[in-house]
């Protein structure tokens, strides 16, 4: 059953056709690579599946509903979460908060009874506070939670974005070069937590990425775009070797 | 545990707050009781709280919202008027001064609030600055507005008008309420300090509990971060509408306390116009953005200071300015920030250093 279905998307800024004819089908439970040269529209892609773009021409499905020009709140509540390539967080937020603000539509309680100190606001925010905690505890943040966002190091960062995008309860997990930035070690261990990820919360997680051994690695289909076009497209080996591809990538 | 310790250290800095407030207040309050206060500072007891509301009203604004208001003093005006006009009209027909007051105060931030709600409405979804401009346009509109309205009320029940007395069309047996640009003369004295400070207890409690909630993160996360804030789903218009709303409702505190301290209630450029929101700024932006128990002392100190510093006389304002500019520099220059580190430091090193030098 195919969880994403995109269909003959395109996208024109005024006369440059930015993305043109993409199309693309993950399986619930892939772990799916889109690469290509800088330029290529990867991220364009990505603003068009959640919703910051609206796409000229074409059709995206989620799970077999149509969300193609929704609003991006709309879009994740339909179960996209992503993350950026420049990592966006809630830089004066304790680490908690961060993620608490993605539990943000799980958990309810009305503006009175926060004000009030209602019963249900100490009930839902220790609630809030337990589920927290155990996200970040998988990504080994749980030690950091008073930590204000802005003051962990680089590679914690992007774990704690990938963290707050998981606690919005996606069906599809959007990753935007997850790896830039960061030293071979840490690539690695990143590799890891992606897997570990995808096999805990049973999670479909599309990412953009340029380092070629984490995509060879932990990539199971690749999709190559350049200028805008599906290159290729197939098994993360076969598409790799092809010649096309490699052209592409190192020229002629 | 952890989370737990977490819990109790921003909400002990909020008692902390409290007990400072009240520690303050009630030498205050002693001082005057004492009559060791002289009768022009005690005549800025009311005001200095309903200054200090306004003060924090705007932080959960600037600070918390991470939105420029320039018109703060605009709601403050809406919702002086609105309470010090009930409390006219209904001085005789509810004698209990308690009851009448909370009344007014209901009706005063009802309307702050619908006022700032409807303000929000289309300029909360623009990004950018527009609503400092709209704000802007908005205090001087409601002080000019307030100016010129007349109301009156005769057998017939209510009139209005925006020209004078005489197109009122009273009958003989009318009265006056609003009276133009000489406004509401004879508003009950419904409030006192005390009262003023157990409002400021209020809005620092609303402010601080909304600020640590569910809604007060989802605001703090558009503030630091638009973008990502929708793409975890938060419905940025809807709490952007929700913070600029009670922002103005407290405003509106700030306006029935200021009104029910008065004998008259004129709008004037000087209570109501923009100097007047620009200096409520000042003291926000003096005491911390985003920190709401230094909006609170700023305000407090900047109000008093124009009057501890009276025996300047003509060169009251000059210092007054001087003064600010100071504590500007002080709090927030980077030079100034690395030599108070440097005097700190040297200030814990000194005993080791200087035996050092003797050896």
């Amino acid at each position: 059953m195919e969880l994403l279905e995109v269909k003959d998307l395109t996208i024109i800024f005024g006369g440059l056709h930015a993305v043109d004819g993409f199309h693309l089908s993950i399986k619930k439970g892939q772990l799916y690579g889109l690469i290509g040269p800088n330029g290529a529209g990867k991220t364009t892609v990505f603003n068009m599946l959640t919703g910051v773009y609206r796409p000229t021409e074409g059709k995206i499905f989620l799970d077999g509903k149509d969300i193609t020009g929704k609003k991006t709140v709309e879009i994740n509540q339909a179960g996209i979460a992503r993350t950026f390539q420049n990592i966006r967080l809630f830089k004066k937020l304790s680490v908690l908060d961060n993620v608490k603000v993605g539990l943000h539509n799980q958990y309810h309680y009305s503006t009175l009874a926060s004000i009030l100190r209602l019963p249900s606001y100490f009930k839902v925010e220790e609630q809030m506070n337990q589920k927290a905690l155990e996200l970040l505890k998988v990504f080994d943040l749980d030690q950091d939670a008073d930590t204000t966002a802005e003051n962990l190091p680089y590679g914690k960062q992007r774990k704690l974005e990938i963290a707050r995008a998981l606690a919005t309860g996606p069906k599809l997990l959007l990753l935007d070069e997850p790896a830039a930035g960061m030293n071979p070690n840490e690539t690695l261990e990143l590799m890891k937590t992606i897997r570990f990820v995808r096999d805990t919360f049973d999670m479909t997680i599309l990412l953009i990425e340029h380092d070629m051994k984490l995509v060879s690695g932990i990539c199971e289909e690749l999709t190559v775009l350049n200028f805008g076009k599906v290159l290729a497209q197939g098994k993360t080996a076969d598409v790799l070797n092809n010649p096309e591809v490699i052209k592409a990538y190192l020229g002629e | 545990m952890k989370k737990l310790l977490k819990m109790s250290k921003t909400s002990k800095q909020n008692y902390i707050t409290y007990a400072m407030v009240l520690v303050v207040a009630l030498i205050a309050g002693v001082m005057d009781a004492t009559g060791n206060m002289s009768s022009l500072m005690s005549g800025l007891l009311v005001p200095v709280c309903a200054y200090v509301i306004l003060a924090v009203a705007l932080n959960l604004c600037v600070g918390i919202l991470g939105e420029l208001s320039i018109g703060h003093a605009g709601f403050m005006c809406v919702g002086a008027f609105v309470s010090a006009f009930f409390s006219k009209l209904m001085a005789s027909t509810i004698p209990v001064a308690w009851i009448r007051f909370t009344l007014a105060l209901i009706l005063g931030v009802g309307f702050s609030a619908l006022i700032g709600f409807l303000i929000g409405l289309p300029v909360l979804r623009l990004k950018g600055d527009y609503l400092a401009i709209v704000t802007l346009a908005f205090g001087e509109i409601i002080k000019n507005v307030a100016a010129v309205l007349y109301v009156g009320r005769d057998s017939k029940g209510l009139h209005f008008s925006l020209q004078d007395t005489m197109s009122l069309g009273l009958e003989k047996d009318g009265e006056v309420i609003i009276k133009g640009a000489q406004g509401i003369t004879g508003t009950p004295n419904d409030s006192n300090f005390v009262i003023g400070v157990i409002l400021v207890l209020v809005t620092l409690i609303i402010v601080n509990n909304l600020v640590n909630s569910r809604d007060g993160r989802a605001i703090m996360a558009i503030r630091d971060n638009l973008i990502a804030a929708e793409s975890v789903g938060i419905n940025i218009t809807k709490y952007k509408l929700i913070a600029f709303s009670i922002s103005a409702a407290l405003s509106g505190i700030a306006g029935v306390l200021y009104a029910h301290n008065l004998n008259t209630l004129m709008s004037t450029s000087k209570n109501f116009g923009y100097n007047m929101s620009i200096m409520i700024l000042v003291y926000v932006v003096l005491g911390g953005i985003g920190n709401i128990r230094g909006s609170v002392f700023a305000a407090a100190l900047l109000v008093i200071l124009p009057e501890l510093l009276r025996f300047l006389n003509d060169y009251r304002m000059l210092i007054y300015a001087v003064i600010l500019i100071v504590v500007m520099l002080f709090n927030w220059a980077p030079s100034a920030l690395a030599f108070r580190e440097k005097v700190k430091a040297k200030w814990k090193k000194t005993p080791d250093s200087t035996k050092k030098e003797v050896a």
